[in-house]
């Protein structure tokens, strides 16, 4: 090994570990900021060492490809709502997964042995499917095309085929590599392959879908690492892969559905019984339910992806200071699933500056839910729904929710009485123990606030 | 060899992975994917050198637009990371 090469591959070591050692800092939130600057030193590293390799004889196409990703990057980053990190992580990936396949495509001419090719067409099919899957998943989050699961009669069978079609395609091509009819149709069914898979999938499951698209895009990048033959890609890759492995699990946990299952079926099953519902809607109004706050010493704020909708992170920060100075204990239970991402809510709430030690996880707000006075739910449905303990026959059963019904009181905070997002009836706002708030999220709070001022 | 070579980096890596992403708290999990998009831009550097070969030929212009996506998501998932991590305060902090 030369030593410029040599050179290039030290620094490879060295931004792996800062890209491992950023990852285990972002194990506490005190740290977190720092891990990524870790990993962003890293990844600088890494882009220096590789600019410095000695085939590069032209860099006017690496520069113009640098600056026009750089400016995107940078605009989109200052400019991106934190109720949009969905639809951005989800462009992201698909711009991941966009250029793997290309460095894939690209690198087929300096190909040599089956090994090699074989990663060529992993890193163009894992690429394609994240690509176009990524943009559906983009679409549907950003409600640009409709959120809903799209299924038609016979769609295992299409895409049965599809998948056939894939592989014996790149048999073909692995096998007469200098031929590109295969290679295009290897890119063509994946992209295609991508549309197929996210479409069945309904808005209440994207968490999932983002975080399995996350996790392809670093496997994408890891087969690329292959097809060019680069360790650094292999390791950053993989790290992203896992990352996207263990939130896809955890999501599908706390959705109590397998994988497959997410993917597959949808919501579709719904079985036409209704659930009877007994009890009746009971509304409060702003002034009657400040009074029970005004005496209440612990309170607990329940929010979901409604909370996001009505932008109304900041008037509930402003009504938790007011609580506190009033003596009352306020914590925030916060569900793996609500919003539209793994982690969604705290970061709304951090932006409004709710510290994060306020906001507890589902494991944690739980057994302490019966010494809660009033469990405050805004604009959340699904995540909330008792009908996930009680009632076998709710799509839902067995999804473990947060139990604001053992609360003393509860308060909805709700626009009307439409179903939540997976379309399911909740039974508890038939509860003896609560209480609606009809409206605005953000105007009923904003009431409650001036009745404490 | 050289690809029994990989696949064991492979193995490794995903190992590792699997370790320190599990001990990341649920806050930080929006923060984590978004770092992992910048992570997963590392294509850029397979990417340069397909992008400088001088060629100017279909795999050029692929490795060029690759350095292009690639980019955006490094610059852009690193600083928008950032942007969520300075909000995360402790109470009192």
């Amino acid at each position: 090994m030369e030593s410029s090469q040599l050179g290039i591959q030290i620094a490879y070591v060295v931004a792996a570990a800062l890209f491992i050692f950023g990852l285990k800092l972002l194990g506490s939130a005190g740290t977190a900021r720092r891990g990524n600057t870790l990993s962003a030193i890293g990844m600088l590293i890494a882009i220096v060492a590789a600019l410095t390799d000695q085939g590069i004889v032209d860099y006017r196409f690496i520069l113009g490809g640098f600056v026009i990703g750089g400016l995107i990057g940078a605009t989109a980053s200052r400019l991106v709502q934190m109720t949009a990190m969905p639809e951005m992580v989800a462009l992201f990936n698909g711009f991941g997964g966009m250029a793997s396949l290309l460095v894939g495509a690209a690198a087929i001419s300096g190909a040599v042995g089956t090994f090699t090719l074989i990663t060529v067409v992993l890193s163009i099919l894992i690429g394609g499917v994240t690509f176009t899957g990524s943009l559906i998943a983009y679409g549907k989050l950003s409600e640009t095309i409709g959120s809903g699961a799209v299924t038609f009669k016979g769609q295992q069978i299409v895409n049965s085929l599809i998948v056939i079609g894939i592989v014996a395609s790149a048999i073909m091509f692995c096998l007469t590599p200098s031929d590109p009819v295969w290679l295009y149709t290897v890119i063509g069914l994946s992209l295609l392959f991508g549309i197929m898979l996210v479409i069945p999938i309904g808005g209440a499951d994207m968490p999932v879908v983002i975080s399995l698209l996350n996790s392809y895009s670093g496997l994408a990048a890891c087969a690329a690492g292959f097809a060019v033959n680069n360790n650094i890609l292999i390791v950053a890759g993989s790290l992203v892969g896992a990352s996207g492995i263990i939130l896809t699990q955890i999501m599908c946990k706390a959705m109590n559905r397998s994988l497959s299952n997410v993917l597959f079926s949808g919501f579709t099953a719904v079985s036409d019984e209704t659930v009877e519902i007994e009890g009746e809607v009971k509304p409060i109004s702003v002034e009657d339910a400040f009074y029970v706050l005004e005496a209440a010493t612990n309170v607990a704020i329940i929010p979901g992806y409604g909370m996001a909708v009505a932008q109304a992170q900041h008037v509930v920060k402003e009504l938790c200071e007011l609580l506190e100075e009033n003596g009352c204990e306020v914590n925030f239970g916060i569900h793996p699933v609500a919003g539209r991402m793994p982690g969604h809510m705290n970061v709304l709430l951090a932006e409004a500056d709710v510290p994060y030690d306020q906001l507890l996880e589902m494991d944690e707000i739980n057994p302490r839910m019966e010494t809660v006075d009033v469990a405050i739910v805004i604009g959340a449905n699904d995540v909330v729904n008792p009908a996930a303990r009680e009632v076998a026959s709710s799509p839902i059963y067995g999804m473990p929710v947060i139990n604001v019904d053992s609360a003393r009181t509860v308060f909805v905070l709700k626009r009307s009485m439409a179903s939540g997002f997976a379309g399911i009836e909740n039974p508890l706002f038939f509860k003896e123990n609560t209480r609606m708030l009809f409206g605005d999220a953000k105007e009923t709070i904003g009431g409650l606030i001036r009745e404490f001022s | 060899m050289e690809a029994v070579f990989l696949t064991f980096i492979l193995m490794l890596s995903i190992f590792v992975g699997f370790e320190l992403i599990n001990k990341v708290p649920a806050t930080l999990h929006t923060p984590l994917m978004s770092g992992a998009n910048a992570i997963s831009g590392i294509t850029v550097v397979g990417a340069i050198s397909l992008a400088g070969t001088g060629q100017q030929d279909l795999a050029n212009w692929m490795g060029a637009g690759a350095v292009a996506l690639a980019s955006i998501n490094v610059i852009g998932g690193y600083m928008v990371t950032d942007r969520m991590l300075a909000m995360f305060k402790k109470r009192g902090g």
